[in-house]
């Protein structure tokens, strides 16, 4: 088995005069789940996307193994794409389409042009996605559009997909902010049960500190693009997050919901 | 801020913009009298050539008599004498939409390849963008009929010269329209199928083909509706269909007849448009 550690180092990111994250470095040892708090606009979700390289970095390198992430291009940007799947906050399904069909997507990287334009996936492919839906009590909305599909049931679908891009790890950004509190926890559920069950590395944006102790091995905190904290959920005290972030944790909860979006 | 200095800046801008308003008014205005003047629109000319119009409108009305209005072809009088050369404009009326259901898919085709890189949100790069979009307007700007006598000249009297004329037109009118469909495609499935590792085209092919198609569809029977008139002007050019007929008749004043094809390409279109409004119905309905 290689390596799997994934490595951060320097990475920054500037949007004009803004830097949205600034000069971060992490160790991500395989198999941890690790939470990634701070308020709108902390660059939490700036950062899981130069992971995924959705955004280029300014400056700073992504390794993952032996592998330097930043450097890859074109056919191997897509295969770094493949093995690093992003679950996002508003689920990113293609609506119209339907549920196996959504989950399928996550095998494009390994179909030629043709046969995906064509929409041809095969027998194995279909039964390893089915398998996939069953495992996540999904089966029955296989045939339904992903858009009619409730929020909670459509984020699993999207945690389906990830798998099956057969993925070294998993980056989260924000999955349960739009979700009621019932369906949060069901896909925070599904997300924990990856990382212990099938292994997978997962790094996860939150916004509430609660979930993010409740859920993640070890807990980095952002504030205006750098870490302030990094630890065992057990070591994030009321005291420790008043000292971090000047303000007591229900004041940090306090953030205001409409720029979550942008965060 | 208090609400009073509130109150005066709305009032302040309230009358900057009537000002630019009322400013932007009389340019218009003036623009409109010298393209008037340019154009040579004159109230008295429209006003003196009014009555001459109505004259020829009455003289392509048929002298349709009530009491043998459903006897046969010999009867002077009847629909049958007035449309006495059904069998043939029909046949003409037919090639007349092919060649515009032919070039609207030609043009169709052509378009929906073009338009994923001419989209500003999907385009790779700004130079493919670029290259795109002025291709598109470079078909669009020249009229069909141009583009007809051009290959009525290369390619013979026919319905090919048609076709092909219509078809380059379309491309260049669908394929902005297209682009702009998809520049108001939702772009979260995109970026989903994106960072699953899918290449461009895969994504256009499951993120975008999928929300734009039905608009798509609904833009190609427009244009097939349009091209249906276009391919009937352009057989004035001797493209073929009905429209040859038409120029026949009129330069030689047979007016009752030109009345007669007047009312069946109505028809035509009616019909396609009542059927397409149909089509896209079920098709939008189900999407």
């Amino acid at each position: 088995m290689q390596d799997a550690t994934l490595s951060l180092r320097g990475l920054t990111r500037r949007f004009g005069e803004t830097l949205a994250v600034d000069d971060v470095s992490l160790e991500v040892p395989a198999g941890q789940m690790l939470g990634i708090i701070g308020r709108s606009g902390a660059g939490k979700s700036t950062l899981l996307r130069m992971v995924n390289r959705l955004l280029e970095p300014s400056a700073g390198t992504i390794r993952f193994g032996g592998t330097d992430v930043t450097a890859l291009r074109g056919r191997a940007l897509r295969d770094w794409r493949a093995s690093c799947a992003m679950v996002f906050q508003q689920f990113n399904l293609i609506p119209r389409l339907d549920v196996l069909t959504n989950v399928l997507v996550g095998r494009l990287n390994r179909r030629g042009t043709l046969s995906s334009l064509l929409g041809l996936f095969s027998e194995e492919e279909r039964a390893e996605a089915l398998a996939i839906l069953e495992r996540f009590d999904l089966l029955e909305t296989a045939l339904m559009r992903a858009g009619q599909a409730s929020g909670g049931q459509q984020q699993r679908v999207a945690i389906c997909r990830a798998l099956m891009q057969r993925p070294r790890l998993v980056l989260a950004d924000e999955p349960i902010a739009s979700l009621d509190p019932r369906n949060a926890q069901v896909v925070m559920d599904a997300l924990r049960r990856i990382n212990r069950e099938d292994g997978l590395t997962v790094l996860c944006n939150l916004h509430h500190l609660d979930t993010a102790r409740a859920y993640c091995d070890r807990i980095v905190a952002m504030r205006e693009g750098r870490f302030v904290f990094d630890g065992p959920p057990a070591a994030l005290t009321p005291e420790r997050v008043r000292e971090v972030y000047g303000v007591s944790e229900e004041e940090f909860h306090a953030a205001p919901q409409g720029s979550l979006a942008v965060a | 801020m208090t609400p009073a200095t509130a109150e005066a800046a709305y009032r302040a801008r309230r009358r900057v913009r009537l000002g630019a308003s009322l400013g932007y008014g009389v340019v218009f205005l003036v623009l409109l009298a010298v393209s008037a003047r340019v154009s040579e629109v004159s109230p008295e000319a429209l006003l003196a050539g009014l009555p001459r119009a109505g004259e020829y409108f009455h003289k392509l009305l048929p002298t349709l008599r009530w009491e043998v209005l459903f006897a046969g072809s010999r009867v002077e009088g009847s629909l049958a004498y007035w449309m006495y050369r059904l069998d043939a404009w029909a046949w003409l009326l037919f090639e007349t939409s092919q060649i515009a259901a032919l070039a609207t898919l030609m043009g169709a085709a052509l378009a929906g390849l073009a338009c994923f890189p001419a989209a500003a949100n999907l385009a790779p790069n700004r130079a493919v963008y670029v290259l795109c979009r002025r291709g598109l307007e470079l078909f669009r700007t020249v009229p069909d009929i141009v583009y007809a006598l051009i290959l009525v000249w290369v390619l013979g009297v026919g319905p090919l010269a048609g076709i092909l004329a219509i078809a380059l037109h379309s491309v260049g009118s669908l394929g902005k329209l297209f682009a702009e469909v998809v520049e108001n495609a939702d772009m979260r499935p995109w970026e989903g199928v994106r960072a699953a590792g899918g290449s461009w085209v895969q994504a256009v092919r499951y993120a975008i083909l999928p929300q734009v198609a039905p608009n798509f569809l609904s833009y190609v029977l427009l244009r097939f509706e349009i091209n249906v008139r276009g391919a009937t002007v352009i057989g004035f050019v001797g493209a073929g269909g009905i429209g040859q007929e038409l120029y026949t008749v009129i330069a030689r004043n047979y007016h009752e007849e030109v009345g007669a094809i007047i009312v069946l390409i109505v028809l035509c279109v009616t019909a396609i448009d009542l059927a397409s409004e149909r089509l896209r119905g079920r098709v939008v309905g189900a999407g």
